[in-house]
């Protein structure tokens, strides 16, 4: 033990007699890490929103819109260029998936709203009683409309909080009329507050009324703009999704091989892209952590060349006394290896801070992952062992002879 | 009794040759002699006699080319490096003509230096280093650095060093080189007391004032023994069992 800090301490008080020269040096390390830890921060904290608002997108859900996909992104904006999707449809999958628990015809419309002498325009979701439950979206006030308002058509709805604040100030909105495209519908209820999407798009800018008033009412349609539904479990959701394409191919009468004429996405399925996304992400910042580590480590090889030349007096006399080649080695290799830890624990504190920043001033969410700080400061310290090698290496080698004579 | 013991160092046929065809150089050309244990030597000889060459082999620093060279029973001519600087570590005790101590770190440490190399317990190496520095007379001044002494007080603190694993053999080369004529008489005679208390001193020098204080004078010229004599100095002459001086 005693022997081990006697072999540190040299390094140490090497290191902190040329406290500038160490500082430089150690800057690269200082500046990789720090960049590792704030930017793994950032992604982290990015994803892990993503993660969060996805799960909030409700209760395992399933999405199934018409026509077929194309790839990742799809249909979704596209919701009735084509017109597959029915009524029965969504009836069938409710009746005959054992693995959902609730489905929802949806059809999606838009227009002018107006109230008083305040207008907007806006989004009009329609669905059925279940509609809200799949989207796991709770009311803030009044209440949801009923089987037989879905039945009826009943011009009924449901205010998002940005229509509340956009057309009645500070007016309670449960039971005014308001007009959407010139036809009176009642405010039975309104939406808690769900903010941005992921995609930077205003959650509350829309309106709920069941599916069969905006069909009838709003796009004199029969077709539906997708259907809504949730499965049993997150596990059952494979199975779930896989039903629902038999089933529907089945309905619609697709021949073997033929392209579906629909498209089941899943919550998982966003998931992965956004996943993907963080992945590349990621790869991206391994790339440039380690070009500034390799940078950095370049400098403590430099460093640690011209302290072997500086001190061959001092090895010629070490070894001269008994220090073995090993002594010698683990001495400068130590040397290099503190050099490193003490850039990493430098560019550990330096990412903290530029991480709490980021997260004060731009307002993003950070997450600073335990892994990413060992790794980041492991790395380091293999930097310290790889870059210190050589150089230790060379100074073990030395002639004791010629060290001692060295001038 | 004398010639039945093992010598300290028994040195046959010593050859060192460096460079090779046009380059080659023969620095030691079959150099023998022995030492026994106790006895203060001093080599001399003029600069490019071979004593240096010879200093280095003694000192286990480097190898001869050919011919025996045993250290206390060791044949160390064919050893390794990691070898060397064992036997280096356990036999040998340097006093270099420069002084050779650690700039900026105090004198204690820098005796204990070569206890970090060895296996001496570590709860035992300050202890040992301090001893070692009273042995000299520098125990006041272990924690000063070298360049606050003055150059006889960091050669006594390169002494304690050379002690301070209770070698068998301290080998000092030119050791009053770079000091005043007051401050080498006053290493010599911390030399001389060594020896007297049983140490063998293997004392490197060109200057005859210097190798008076030796019991026994060998010099090189041209890689060769020419003389090996006994000093007439009026010093102690070596007693026969080796025993302590004293």
């Amino acid at each position: 033990m005693r022997r081990l800090w006697l072999l540190l301490r040299v390094a140490l008080r090497a290191i902190a007699r040329n406290k500038m020269r160490s500082g430089l040096t150690v800057l690269g390390i200082i500046i990789g890490v720090a960049a590792v830890i704030t930017m793994v921060a950032i992604g982290e904290g990015a994803s892990t929103m993503v993660q969060s608002q996805i799960a909030s997108m409700g209760d395992n859900i399933i999405n199934i819109f018409p026509g077929s996909s194309v790839g990742p992104g799809g249909r979704h904006g596209g919701a009735g260029s084509a017109s597959s999707l029915t009524e029965e449809d969504a009836a069938a999958i409710a009746q005959h998936v054992p693995t959902v628990k609730a489905v929802s015809p949806v059809a999606i419309s838009g227009g002018q709203v107006v109230f008083g002498n305040q207008n907007w325009s806006t989004s009009i979701f329609g669905g059925n009683t279940d509609y809200l439950a799949i989207r796991s979206w709770p009311l803030a006030g009044g209440s949801h409309f009923s089987e037989s308002a879905v039945r009826g058509a009943a011009k009924v709805c449901i205010l998002g909080q940005t229509i509340v604040d956009q057309l009645f100030g500070g007016l309670d909105p449960v039971g005014q009329t308001i007009r959407i495209r010139r036809m009176p519908f009642t405010v039975i209820g309104v939406l808690e507050r769900k903010g941005q999407n992921t995609w930077g798009r205003d959650q509350d800018d829309i309106i709920i009324a069941p599916y069969t008033t905006v069909m009838k009412k709003l796009s004199a349609t029969t077709r539906l703009s997708m259907i809504l539904a949730s499965a049993t479990s997150m596990a059952d959701i494979p199975q779930a999704t896989a039903d629902i394409t038999q089933l529907l191919r089945a309905r619609h009468r697709l021949a073997p091989g033929a392209d579906d004429d629909f498209t089941v996405r899943t919550q998982q399925d966003v998931a992965d892209i956004a996943g993907s996304t963080a992945r590349v992400m990621r790869v991206l910042l391994a790339a440039i952590a380690s070009v500034s580590l390799l940078v950095g480590g370049i400098g403590i090889m430099n460093i640690m060349l011209v302290s072997v030349t500086e001190r061959t007096r001092e090895i010629g006399t070490r070894m001269a006394v008994g220090a073995k080649g090993w002594h010698v080695l683990v001495q400068f290799l130590a040397e290099s290896v503190v050099l490193a830890c003490l850039g990493g624990a430098l560019g550990v504190a330096l990412g903290f801070t530029a991480a709490k920043l980021v997260a004060h001033f731009a307002r993003w969410p950070i997450l600073i992952a335990p892994a990413s700080v060992a790794l980041a400061f492991g790395f380091a310290a293999v930097i310290g062992v790889f870059f210190g090698y050589w150089p230790a290496r060379k100074a073990s080698r030395l002639d004791p002879i010629e060290a001692l004579r060295y001038e | 009794m004398d010639g039945a013991e093992t010598p300290l160092l028994l040195v046959a046929d010593l050859t060192k040759v460096y460079g090779e065809g046009d380059t080659r150089v023969e620095a030691l050309r079959g150099v023998s002699f022995t030492v026994p244990a106790g006895d203060m030597v001093a080599i001399m000889g003029a600069s490019g006699s071979g004593k240096s060459t010879l200093m280095n082999i003694l000192g286990c620093l480097d190898r001869p080319t050919a011919g025996r060279f045993e250290l206390a029973g060791e044949d160390v001519a064919r050893m390794t490096r990691d070898e060397l600087a064992e036997i280096r570590n356990r036999r040998i005790g340097f006093v270099f003509q420069n002084f050779n101590l650690l700039p900026r770190t105090s004198a204690l440490e820098n005796v204990e230096l070569p206890l970090v190399y060895s296996s001496v317990r570590g709860g035992e190496i300050a202890a040992r280093a301090r001893a070692a520095l009273e042995r000299v007379g520098l125990a006041d001044r272990a924690h000063h650095a070298p360049s606050q002494l003055s150059g006889g007080q960091q050669q006594r603190v390169a002494i304690a060093r050379a002690l301070v694993n209770e070698p068998s053999l301290l080998l000092a080369d030119e050791p009053t080189g770079n000091l005043d004529t007051a401050t080498s008489l006053e290493v010599m005679q911390v030399l001389g007391e060594l020896n007297r208390e049983g140490m063998t001193v293997l004392l490197i020098t060109h200057e005859r004032d210097i190798a008076g204080f030796a019991r026994r004078v060998i010099v090189l010229r041209d890689g060769e023994i020419v003389e090996d004599r006994s000093n007439d100095g009026g010093r102690a002459p070596r007693s026969g069992g080796g025993g302590t001086g004293r």
